[in-house]
């Protein structure tokens, strides 16, 4: 007892303890107060370091009659346990090791949830994956209200499970349907929303500046508060008991009855599959470990878990996902240095849907930022977008209406240039016409200041036939959003030669503040991801016209794992647009963007089918019915264009790695041509910009796992049948030469 | 004419510093009064509140004789608008029989309504508009505006101007159950929806101060108003007759309990850890305020003794540095006790080298006044808080406390909803 009070004291270390280095405890008042700290990285998670400490400090704290009761608190700002380190995970080379890393995991967290002494998690920050399992293995739960405490069991979006207890513990305590709920979507829950959904017992709100740092007092004060709790716990004046609603108690009741169980798992799986078409494969694997434990008991319930976890670690999908959450992360950077002068005001050149987007996004960070068009109308219904997107937020209660109230105040609409002489980079979101970007590049230069960016969002316009109307190239760069630009997280930034470091550097701050992810690419027609997108959108013309109906091309694609199917992308894009990229890529980039006949789009043009916003597109659009139709009009110009299909490569798989392939291919030729850096950047804008299949985790992810000499192969038959735009690169052939060559190591 | 109170000042005080400047006219407290402050729903709870307001202006008219028609402007403060008197200045001015070609206009800025009252009044002397003003405030939670909901009050108002009798039985055919739920006024915030209690055990709780640190002010509170109350101190405070009840002559909210009954309090706010209590708060009150502020010269000629010098600014350092003075200076210290909680945080802020640095943008502490100087008459906690009549009762107090201490110099400071605070330098006239 002696000993272990005294090593309990941070502050009288008499009997220095073999390098504990990431937790350590102190006793006050008959509580362990447990710290963790991992001083090696910006943010907690469950290395080897870290568990072996906390069970060298639990084993001391149980071995010590004096404490009653304890609490575990991180001392890092912002940051409770952000999960389990992934790298952990990387380095397994079998199922079999990954599934004892979670049943330690297993057993630590059953060892505090069976403690003789209550235990309280105080949570601040980011409290995901195995950090939130630590959490529910305690007894009790206090959660701060900042806005950096976050909970998740994000795994399902790494294609893992939750596998220290998550799928054992979370049904017990939320109930079937929120469990499955918070484990499906991995998303995050707010402590406000944890306390109503039972998920914590208690939530103390953040505090403002006093005498110290104000993070570094809430910490001390979510301690004290813990610290009470664990006493009251441990004198049981305080319970861990939740008072249940009477729907709470309904729905206990109901789910108590296995029936009703049963069809629980079955409408939930079929909902898992309708949304992942079975690609994916860890929702069901959830699934599974949660009724093996619910139906069979614990024993079987945490085996079933352990087992899944590790089967999933060794899937392609879950590598996928953790390659794109890894270059996601990588995409978040920035790597061009820090700006000379950062942008503290911004103005966009035109309020449709991309400007006023762009400048949603921008204001909602605190930039003041001009939104200038030249109507009246258009002004107004650029503001209105703006509004309605920040209301969205404020009617979700993400945001207060005083918050939205005090965002907007940033947004100043006008149709002059007066103020311009102000601003620190101007993006223009203008017609898709070189002659008018041109001419409102030369109005702009003409009022803003030298140090001014002048950035251009355009999907295809080459950047340095923009710049080559300006006086000062170095500052003309490319930034090229995703619409809606609020919901769709890509960025793509395209340089020339002539644009300067510094503007890269500035274009990629802002794009972060923006909440962006960013890729940099190099110039040329449709850059990185339009390019893509062209050849992949002739094909499906041409599959189109070899008499594929437009539902069914859709049901391939997503099929496939795309999340769109390409008729639905047609009409989102815009049948005009579609056209207008098609046929000047065809110009630029010759035979290889041939295929399918643009005059198919064309003559929809004429007809006035231009997609989702004319009403008329691939499919008639009402705001009535849900279900789509086929356009019969589209149907009747496909017949007049009509090909015969090849049958040799006509088949349903086929028809998907023809439009695959296409895709893929080009995305190589733009790593072979330097438009690309290097082939994260390439995964991460076809997923995050194109929608390719996240379970794929990208055309280079994709070229790893499937084989470039499987794919080629491929090419090679459709090659025979259509000609040179299944030609594979010269990169593809390399890599098919040599299966040891890989995109990612 | 400055120079020679300079002289006189220097004659009379320990300090040779004074508030006048060349150039600039004095302007002075020459009274100030208020009502008794009761608690809500006590002897005033069939009243409204400009009879408290006209309850205050007529005892500033009774008790300095002053003229009516010679005041200029009225200026007075109110925080929860009884919205048949909105501009309540007005209202309680002519109940109490001034002139009718004496403007007034209604401020309100939260706890600090009257202060920005006088602050007004301060202004339109100093820069030679007026020569006397009276300034004040009221507040009365007895009885509070609650509202029908937004969509009974939408339905209300299309009724007005249905024609026809269908078209009004359509519309009374949409009343729904919900339409009948009142709207009660806001007592949160409504940039933050947050309510004050809970700010303010936040703000203790940013500050490290404890619960027992708070009782403790709460009850110092109680036992030196108490004491003041028995030594007859509270001279401000002029009789109010209530209709068909007695007249009423002493706040009714001081009450010093004992360390032990206010530990057994709950947590008013933040349940279960939070420190702030009823008994650590200030209570919700009934009262009104009124000063006569007035050029120098004029309450000279007219024959006043004007009580003391005011400087008004919004915050404690910004007042001391732009009067060359020193915390070391002031003689009195009157700070608003809204929560026990918020006091101690304000003082332990005041003697932080880090807020000062990270919060004020100053380069060191401003400095804590010292307790002897502090509050000595009980503060808002004990003597009640009638939200916007607050600020008068500061002013005058330490005016008072002044002649009675035998002091030069008083500092008044007071925070309010918003994030706003007030400070005020009071320099004694010389007798």
């Amino acid at each position: 007892l002696f000993y272990s009070c005294l090593r309990g004291s941070d502050r009288v270390p008499l009997f220095p303890s073999p390098a504990r280095t990431h937790v350590n405890y102190e006793v006050k008042d008959n509580v362990a107060v447990i710290r963790i700290n991992d001083p090696t990285s910006k943010v907690n998670t469950l290395t080897r370091q870290l568990q072996d400490d906390m069970m060298e400090v639990l084993n001391e704290v149980w071995g010590n009659s004096a404490v009653k009761s304890a609490v575990i608190i991180s001392t890092k700002p912002g940051c409770f346990i952000a999960g389990a380190n992934i790298d952990m995970i990387k380095v397994c080379k079998s199922a079999e090791e990954v599934s004892k890393l979670s049943k330690e995991g297993q057993m630590m967290f059953e060892k505090i949830e069976k403690s003789p002494i209550p235990f309280v998690a105080a949570v601040n920050g980011t409290c995901m994956g195995g950090g939130l399992e630590f959490a529910i293995a305690c007894h009790y739960r206090v959660a701060t209200k900042s806005k950096k405490t976050v909970m998740a069991l994000p795994e399902v979006m790494l294609g893992l499970l939750p596998g220290a207890g998550g799928t054992q513990r979370m049904p017990k305590m939320l109930g079937l349907p929120t469990a499955f709920d918070v484990m499906l979507t991995g998303r995050s829950i707010r402590a406000d929303k944890a306390k109503k959904m039972g998920l914590v017992h208690h939530v103390i709100d953040p505090l403002g500046p006093g005498v110290k740092d104000p993070e570094e007092r809430l910490i001390e004060y979510l301690e004290e508060v813990a610290v009470g709790v664990a006493k009251g716990l441990a004198k049981k004046t305080v319970t861990v008991e939740k008072k249940k609603g009477l729907m709470q108690k309904v729905q206990d009741a109901v789910l108590g009855i296995p029936l009703v169980r049963n069809q629980v798992y079955k409408t939930v799986t079929q909902k898992v599959m309708k949304q992942t078409k079975g690609l994916y494969p860890a929702p069901l694997s959830i699934i599974e470990a949660v009724q093996a434990g619910v139906e069979k008991g614990p024993a079987e319930g945490y085996h079933v878990e352990a087992v899944n976890f590790g089967k999933l670690a060794m899937t392609p999908e879950s590598r996928a996902l953790i390659g794109l959450y890894q270059g996601q992360v990588a995409c978040k950077k920035n790597n061009f240095g820090k700006p000379e002068r950062e942008v503290k005001s911004l103005a966009v050149l035109g309020a449709g849907l991309m400007g006023a987007g762009i400048a949603q996004v921008t204001v909602d960070k605190g930039v003041a930022t001009i939104l200038k068009d030249t109507t009246t109308e258009g002004l107004a219904r650029g503001h209105d977008q703006v509004y309605k997107g920040l209301n969205d937020k404020a009617k979700k209660k993400s945001i207060t209406t005083f918050e939205r109230d005090m965002t907007l105040s940033f947004l100043k609409g006008q149709l002059d240039y007066s103020g311009f002489e102000k601003v620190d980079m101007v993006i223009e979101a203008v017609f898709e016409d070189l002659s008018i970007k041109h001419k409102v590049l030369k109005e702009v230069e003409a009022v803003i200041p030298p140090h001014c960016i002048f950035a251009s969002n355009t999907s295809a316009l080459p950047i340095r036939e923009i710049a080559a109307a300006s006086k000062r190239p170095e500052k003309v760069i490319g930034m090229h959003y995703f619409s809606p630009v609020d919901k769709m997280q890509l960025l793509e930034i395209i340089t020339t030669d002539k644009t300067s470091k510094d503007t890269t550097a500035s274009a990629v701050a802002v794009g972060l503040k923006q909440g962006k992810v960013i890729i940099v690419v190099g110039d040329g027609p449709g850059f990185y991801t339009t390019r893509c997108l062209a050849p992949t959108l002739v094909e499906g013309i041409r599959i189109l016209q070899e008499g594929v109906g437009p539902k069914k091309l859709d049901s391939l694609t997503t099929g496939f794992g795309f999340p769109v199917g390409v008729s639905t992308l047609i009409d989102e894009v815009g049948v005009d647009v579609a056209a207008h990229v098609a046929e000047d890529l065809g110009k630029a980039f010759g035979s290889r963007f041939g295929g399918g006949n643009v005059d198919v789009l064309k003559t929809m043009i004429q007809k006035g089918f231009k997609g989702r916003k004319s009403g008329k597109g691939c499919y008639v659009y009402s705001a009535k019915k849900k279900d789509k139709q086929v356009n019969s009009g589209t149907e009747e110009i496909l017949k007049a264009f009509k090909l015969t299909a090849p049958p040799a490569v006509s088949g349903d798989e086929d028809v998907q790695y023809r439009l695959v392939s296409r895709f893929v291919n080009e995305a190589a030729l733009c790593l072979q041509e330097g438009i690309l850096a290097d082939p994260v950047q390439g995964d991460i804008g076809a997923v995050f910009g194109l929608g390719f299949p996240p379970c794929l985790g990208g055309p280079f992810r994709f070229l790893d796992s499937f084989g470039a000499d499987k794919l080629v192969q491929k090419m090679k038959r459709y090659e025979d049948a259509y000609g040179n735009q299944f030609t594979p690169c010269q990169l593809l052939l390399d890599y098919a030469k040599d299966p040891s060559k890989k995109f990612h190591k | 004419y400055v120079f020679t109170t300079f002289i006189k000042l220097s004659e009379f005080t320990k300090s040779k510093k004074t508030l006048s400047k060349p150039g600039v006219r004095n302007v002075v407290l020459v009274e100030g009064v208020r009502t008794p402050f009761l608690q809500a729903g006590t002897t005033y709870a069939d009243l409204m509140a400009h009879d408290l307001a006209r309850g205050a202006l007529q005892g500033l008219l009774n008790r300095t004789a002053f003229p009516k028609e010679a005041v200029d402007y009225i200026v007075y403060g109110t925080v929860i608008q009884e919205v048949k008197t909105s501009n309540v200045a007005r209202e309680a001015a002519l109940g109490a029989g001034f002139s009718d070609k004496t403007p007034a206009h209604t401020v309100t800025m939260a706890c600090i309504s009257s202060n920005q009252a006088m602050t007004t009044a301060v202004g339109l002397v100093a820069s030679g508009q007026c020569d006397a003003v009276v300034a004040g405030g009221v507040e009365f939670m007895s009885d509070v505006p609650i509202r029908h909901s937004r969509k009974m009050r939408k339905m209300m108002l299309s009724l007005n101007r249905a024609r026809t009798l269908g078209a009004r039985l359509s519309l009374l055919g949409s009343l729904r159950l919900s339409h009948l739920v009142p709207e009660l006024p806001a007592v949160s915030e409504f940039s933050t929806a947050e309510m004050m209690g809970h700010s303010a055990d936040r703000l203790a709780a940013a500050f490290g101060i404890s619960r027992l640190d708070q009782d403790e002010f709460a009850l110092r509170s109680h036992v030196l108003a108490k004491k003041a109350q028995d030594e007859g101190l509270l001279t401000d405070i002029v009789d109010f007759k209530v209709p068909g009840k007695d007249i009423v002559s002493k706040d009714n909210g001081i009450r010093p309990s004992t360390m032990e009954q206010m530990s057994k309090l709950k947590p008013a706010f933040i349940k279960p850890h939070g420190t702030v209590t009823a008994a650590n708060s200030s209570y919700l009150t009934d009262g009104a305020s009124a000063v006569l502020i007035m050029s120098e010269e004029k309450a000279l000629a007219m024959g006043y003794k004007p009580k003391a010098y005011l400087s008004p600014t919004y915050a404690i350092p910004k007042v001391l540095e732009r009067s060359g003075l020193t915390l070391a200076d002031i003689d009195a210290f009157e700070f608003h006790e809204a929560f026990a909680g918020q006091v101690l945080a304000n003082l332990t802020a005041m003697e932080s080298d880090w807020f000062a640095q990270n919060c004020m943008g100053r380069k060191a502490k401003v400095g804590a006044p010292p307790m002897e100087k502090f509050n000595l008459w009980g503060g808002s906690l004990s003597l009640g808080h009638p939200f916007a009549a607050t600020g008068c009762r500061l002013v005058t107090m330490v005016a008072h406390r002044l002649k009675k201490e035998g002091g030069q110099y008083g500092l008044v400071a007071a925070c309010a909803a918003g994030g706003q605070g007030h400070a005020m330098l009071v320099e004694a006239c010389p007798q």
